[in-house]
C-alpha cells in the first residue's frame, strides 16, 4: 500500500522525531513599565490583542480589521517612520489562516516593532500604502506569492512571477518542483504544447545518470555529438586539453648559443 | 536565419502610441546597464520620463522555497547567491538570525574573523560599485582600475574561504577555518592600497571630474522623508541626510568595541552617494586596520560550543565517541531550534539585510523571509524616475546598486 | 589615383599564403569572437571579471556587445528563470548566423542547485548549446578555457553554415512540425 502522504502541507518533512523530543520556545517577556515600548502599547490602547517583547524587539498581535488603523497610530504618534517588511506565513493546513507580520523601525529610538494578525482564508487585508509606500512592493510579492488580496492598494498585480502563471508558489501545497504548469511553462510559451513530447520532461534528480542519453551532458569523458545514437562498442574516451610539450634538450639550447 | 516559432514576428523594442503622444520604450531584462534582469517600461514624453515601471522577478529562483525544504545548515550556501556581490554578508545575516534563534553567540575569534570578511566584502562591493557606476555612465577606465583592486580583495577572500564569489566563509554558531598564515599582512597591505587607489585613482579620476559631476549632481534626488517612506535602507538613507547604521545603532559582532564614523550627506543626490561609498570604504579600511590586533589577542575557539545544535570540532568528532554520534544526528536530520520567529536586521554593503525566520521546531524552517535592501530600493525607481531625462535613467539605477539576486529572490 | 598605392602581388610587398577557404573564414570566425553581455546572474560578475582588467578578455579577440545583432557568442551566464526563458530564446533568434552558445554555470547547464519551481532545467531545453562550462560560479581562467574550446570547434566546423547541423531543437524535427502545422 502507498504510505499516505498529505496534500495541504507537502513540504519536506523530518524523517524522523525523537518521543521524547520537547520543543523549547524562544524566550519571551513582558512589556516592562516605564520603557519605549509601554509607551507605545500606551498609544495603541485596545487595539491590542497580546503583546510581548522578544529578543528586543515588541510583537503585537491585532484583529486583521485594525491594521491599518494599529500602524498608523505607530507611524504618528510613536515616531515608526519606516516599514521595512511586510510579508505572510502559511498556516492553512493547520488552523485554515495566514499569519500576516509588518516590520516597522523607529529611526530615532533605533526600536522595532513586529505588528502580526491572522488572517482567515479568502479575507482581504487593507493596504498601508497610504502610510508606507514601501508597502506598495511588498503586498504586490505577498499577494504573488500567497494570493492574499489587498484592499486598496494601487495596483495589485502579480510582481514576482509571470502574470499567467498557476498557482502561489510559497502555500505550502505547492510543491518545491512546480505543478504541471509551471514544469512545462517555458516549453508552452516558446513552442507550444505540441512540442512536449519533443523536448521531454525536466529531469529533476540531480544524481541520475543515462548511459544511453547523448542529449544531455551526463557523460563526462565519453561525450558524443548530440543527439547520435548510443554504440557501447565505440566509447572513445575524450581528450579535453591538448598538453603542447617542448622538448628543451641539450642540443636545442647548444644550437641557440652557437647562433649567438 | 531566424527559426520562425510562437514568438515571431520579433517585435521591436519601441512601441508608439498615438493617444497621448507618449512613447512607451522598453527597457531590458537584457540591458548592459540593468545591473542583471530588471525591466523598466519607460513612458517617455519627448526624453523626459512621464511613467515608470519596473518590473522585476526575471531572476527568482525560488529561494524563500528552498528554505522551507531544506535544513538550516543545508540552506546557508544558497545565501551566497542572494547578493552575490558581497556573498559573506547574506552568509553572516542568515547565520546570525539563526544564532538569535537559537540563543548561541560566536566565540571572540569567530566574531573578529567574521568581522573582518564582513568589512572586506564591503569594500568589494563597493568597489564594485564604482567600477559598474562608472561604466554606465561613460568612465571605462574607472572600471578597470577599480577591478583590479577588487581582485585584490578577491584573492584575499579565495585565500581564506577558496572561492571567489560564492564564499560560505561563515557558519552558523561560527567560522569554518582559521585565517591562513600571512593573511594578515597581506590584508594590512590591501587596506594600504585600497587607501592609496581612493585617493590617487577614483578620487582623481572622479571626484572633481567635470563631466561625472554634470552627470551625477542633482540626478536623483530623494527628500529624507521619501527615502524613509520607501523603505531605503543603507546608503541610499544616509545619503538623504539620516544618520541611521544598523552597525551603530543596534550594534552586532564586534562593532560596539571599534571606532569608526558613519558618513552622511545631505546633498540627497546620485554625486553625494558617490561620495558616500567612497568614504565608507575609507572607513572599512579603518575598521580592518583596528581588527588585526583583535584578532592576535582572541583565544583559538572558531566555533560555539552548543553540542544540541552544532557538531564537535573535527579534532573532537575524530576521537570522542559522544561528539561523533552527535556530529551524526546533526548532519543526519537537521539541527532542530526552538519554536518562536525572529527577525533579526544586518548592515550589508547594499542596506539593511534582514531575515526573518520563523521555527516549528522542526529541522525545516517554516517561513524564512529575506528582507532585502534592493528590492525596495527597486521599488523606489517608480518614483524616482519621473520626471528625469532618458540618459539619467542608467545612473539613477547605477546610484540605487540593486543586485537581482536580492531583488526576486 | 594615389601615389603611395602598393600592389602587392606584383611589386612583391607582400608573399603569397595558400589556404583553404574553410581555414581562412574559420581563422576569422574563430579570432573575433563577440559576445553578447548576457548576465543573468552571479556568473555575470565573474563573466564582467574576465573582461575586466586581470584576465583581459580583448586579448582573445573578445569585445563584449550590448546588441544581439552585433554578437556571435551568447554566453548564457546565471540562473535561467522560467520568466525570463522567453526573452533568451528570443535574444537567441536575434543573433546573425553563426552563432554559438556558451552555457555558463551550473545553473545553466542543468538548473544546478536551484532545483525549483522557477528555474529552467537547463538551457538546452530552449537553445542548442556549444560548450558546457561547469562550476558555480566558474572562475575567470574558466570562461576563458571553454571560449578556447569554442574556437577549436569552430576551426573544426565547415565555413559553409548549412552543412554543419545546429542541433535546434525547432530545426532538428521540422519534420514533425510540419506534419503539425
Amino acid at each position: 500500500m502507498r504510505k499516505y502522504v498529505p496534500k495541504d502541507n507537502v513540504q519536506k518533512k523530518a524523517y524522523y522525531t525523537d518521543r521524547y523530543h520537547v520543543v523549547p520556545k524562544v524566550p519571551q517577556s513582558e512589556v516592562v513599565e516605564g520603557t519605549h515600548f509601554a509607551k507605545v502599547l500606551e498609544a495603541l490602547e485596545n487595539l491590542v490583542l497580546s503583546s510581548s517583547v522578544q529578543l528586543g524587539q515588541m510583537v503585537l498581535h491585532i484583529n486583521p480589521k485594525d491594521n491599518f488603523e494599529v500602524i498608523k497610530i505607530l507611524k504618528e504618534q510613536c515616531g515608526y517612520t519606516q516599514c521595512s517588511e511586510q510579508s505572510a506565513v502559511d498556516y492553512l493546513a493547520k488552523e485554515n489562516e495566514f499569519e500576516l507580520f509588518w516590520q516597522l523601525l523607529n529611526i530615532n529610538e533605533a526600536k522595532r516593532v513586529r505588528v502580526v494578525c491572522r488572517l482567515a482564508k479568502g479575507e482581504a487585508i487593507e493596504s498601508i500604502v497610504p502610510l508606507f509606500n514601501s508597502a506598495n512592493f511588498a503586498e504586490r510579492e505577498m499577494f504573488d506569492m500567497f494570493g492574499i488580496k489587498v484592499n486598496n492598494h494601487p495596483f495589485l498585480k502579480r510582481i514576482i512571477m509571470p502574470d499567467d502563471w498557476e498557482g502561489h508558489p510559497l502555500l505550502k501545497t505547492y510543491p518545491l518542483f512546480g505543478d504541471e504548469a509551471a514544469s512545462w511553462y517555458e516549453v508552452d510559451k516558446i513552442f507550444g504544447k505540441e512540442y512536449r513530447d519533443i523536448i521531454g520532461p525536466e529531469n529533476r534528480d540531480p544524481a541520475k545518470i543515462d548511459m544511453k542519453d547523448t542529449k544531455r551532458f551526463s557523460r563526462i569523458g565519453y561525450e558524443v555529438p548530440f543527439g547520435t545514437e548510443y554504440n557501447a562498442d565505440k566509447e572513445v574516451p575524450i581528450e579535453y586539453s591538448e598538453t603542447l610539450l617542448v622538448n628543451y634538450n641539450k642540443k636545442a639550447s647548444k644550437q641557440l648559443d652557437e647562433r649567438k | 536565419m531566424q527559426v520562425p516559432n510562437k514568438l515571431t514576428p520579433f517585435f521591436e523594442n519601441l512601441n508608439f502610441e498615438r493617444d497621448d503622444n507618449t512613447m512607451v520604450i522598453n527597457f531590458g531584462p537584457q540591458h548592459p546597464s540593468a545591473h542583471g534582469q530588471l525591466r523598466l517600461v519607460l513612458e517617455l514624453d519627448g526624453e523626459q520620463v512621464v511613467k515608470a515601471y519596473p518590473d522585476i522577478g526575471y531572476l527568482h529562483r525560488g529561494i524563500e522555497k528552498m528554505a522551507e525544504n531544506m535544513t538550516y545548515n543545508e540552506f546557508l550556501p544558497t545565501t551566497d547567491r542572494l547578493d552575490y556581490i558581497a556573498s559573506t554578508s547574506n552568509n553572516y545575516a542568515y547565520a546570525l538570525a539563526v544564532e538569535k534563534l537559537l540563543g548561541i553567540e560566536a566565540p571572540r575569534r569567530a566574531q573578529a574573523i567574521r568581522t573582518m570578511l564582513l568589512e572586506l566584502n564591503r569594500v568589494i562591493s563597493h568597489l564594485f560599485f564604482i567600477a559598474t557606476h562608472a561604466l554606465d555612465v561613460g568612465a571605462m577606465s574607472v572600471f578597470l582600475y577599480a577591478f583590479r583592486e577588487r581582485e585584490f580583495g578577491m584573492d584575499l577572500m579565495e585565500d581564506y574561504c577558496g572561492a571567489r564569489l560564492t564564499h560560505s566563509a561563515v557558519r552558523i554558531g561560527g567560522v569554518p577555518l582559521d585565517l591562513p598564515e600571512g593573511w594578515l599582512e597581506n590584508l594590512a597591505a590591501f587596506c594600504d592600497k585600497v587607501d592609496y587607489e581612493i585617493e590617487h585613482t577614483y578620487g582623481a579620476l572622479l571626484n572633481e571630474n567635470r563631466i561625472w559631476k554634470m552627470r551625477l549632481e542633482d540626478v536623483g534626488v530623494i527628500s529624507a522623508e521619501d527615502a524613509l517612506n520607501w523603505g531605503c535602507t543603507g546608503i541610499m538613507l544616509r545619503g538623504s541626510g539620516v544618520k541611521y547604521d544598523i552597525r551603530k545603532e543596534e550594534p552586532y559582532e564586534l562593532y560596539p568595541e571599534l571606532d569608526f564614523d558613519i558618513p552622511v550627506s545631505d546633498r540627497c543626490d546620485s554625486y553625494g552617494r558617490f561620495r558616500l561609498y567612497m568614504e565608507e570604504m575609507r572607513q572599512s579600511t579603518r575598521i580592518l586596520r583596528q581588527l588585526i590586533p583583535i584578532y592576535k589577542e582572541t583565544q583559538p575557539q572558531l566555533m560555539a560550543h552548543a553540542p544540541k545544535y552544532i557538531s564537535a570540532t573535527k579534532e573532537d568528532i575524530m576521537t570522542q565517541n559522544y561528539a561523533l554520534m552527535q556530529h551524526f544526528v546533526l548532519v543526519a536530520q537537521g539541527m532542530r531550534p526552538p519554536r518562536g520567529e525572529v527577525y533579526v536586521p544586518t548592515e550589508s554593503p547594499k542596506g539593511e539585510l534582514g531575515f526573518y525566520i520563523k521555527s516549528e521546531g522542526d529541522p525545516y524552517a517554516y517561513r524564512l523571509k529575506c528582507r532585502a535592501p534592493s528590492f525596495f530600493h527597486t521599488g523606489l525607481l517608480q518614483e524616482l524616475l519621473v520626471g528625469t531625462y532618458l540618459a539619467d535613467v542608467v545612473t539613477i539605477i547605477g546610484t540605487t546598486n540593486i543586485v537581482f539576486g536580492e531583488v526576486d529572490r | 589615383m594615389a601615389q603611395h598605392q602598393v600592389n602587392y602581388t606584383s611589386s612583391a610587398g607582400l608573399p603569397i599564403a595558400l589556404t583553404s577557404v574553410d581555414k581562412l573564414v574559420n581563422w576569422g570566425r574563430s579570432n573575433s569572437l563577440w559576445p553578447l553581455t548576457y548576465g543573468l546572474a552571479c556568473c555575470a560578475i565573474e563573466m564582467m571579471a574576465s573582461g575586466a582588467s586581470r584576465y583581459d578578455f580583448d586579448r582573445m579577440g573578445t569585445i563584449f556587445r550590448a546588441s544581439p545583432r552585433q554578437a556571435d557568442v551568447m554566453i548564457l551566464a546565471g540562473t535561467l528563470s522560467k520568466k525570463h526563458a522567453e526573452f533568451a530564446r528570443r535574444l537567441y533568434d536575434q543573433m546573425t548566423e553563426p552563432k554559438w552558445v556558451i552555457s555558463m554555470g551550473s545553473c545553466a547547464n542543468t538548473g544546478g542547485m536551484f532545483n525549483t519551481y522557477a528555474t529552467v532545467q537547463g538551457v538546452d531545453r530552449i537553445i542548442p548549446v556549444d560548450i558546457y562550462l561547469p562550476g558555480c560560479a566558474p572562475r575567470p581562467e574558466t570562461l576563458q578555457y571553454a571560449l578556447m574550446m569554442l574556437q577549436k570547434k569552430i576551426r573544426r566546423e565547415s565555413a559553409n553554415m548549412n552543412k554543419n547541423q545546429k542541433q535546434d531543437l525547432t530545426t532538428q524535427t521540422s519534420k514533425k512540425r510540419a506534419r503539425l502545422i
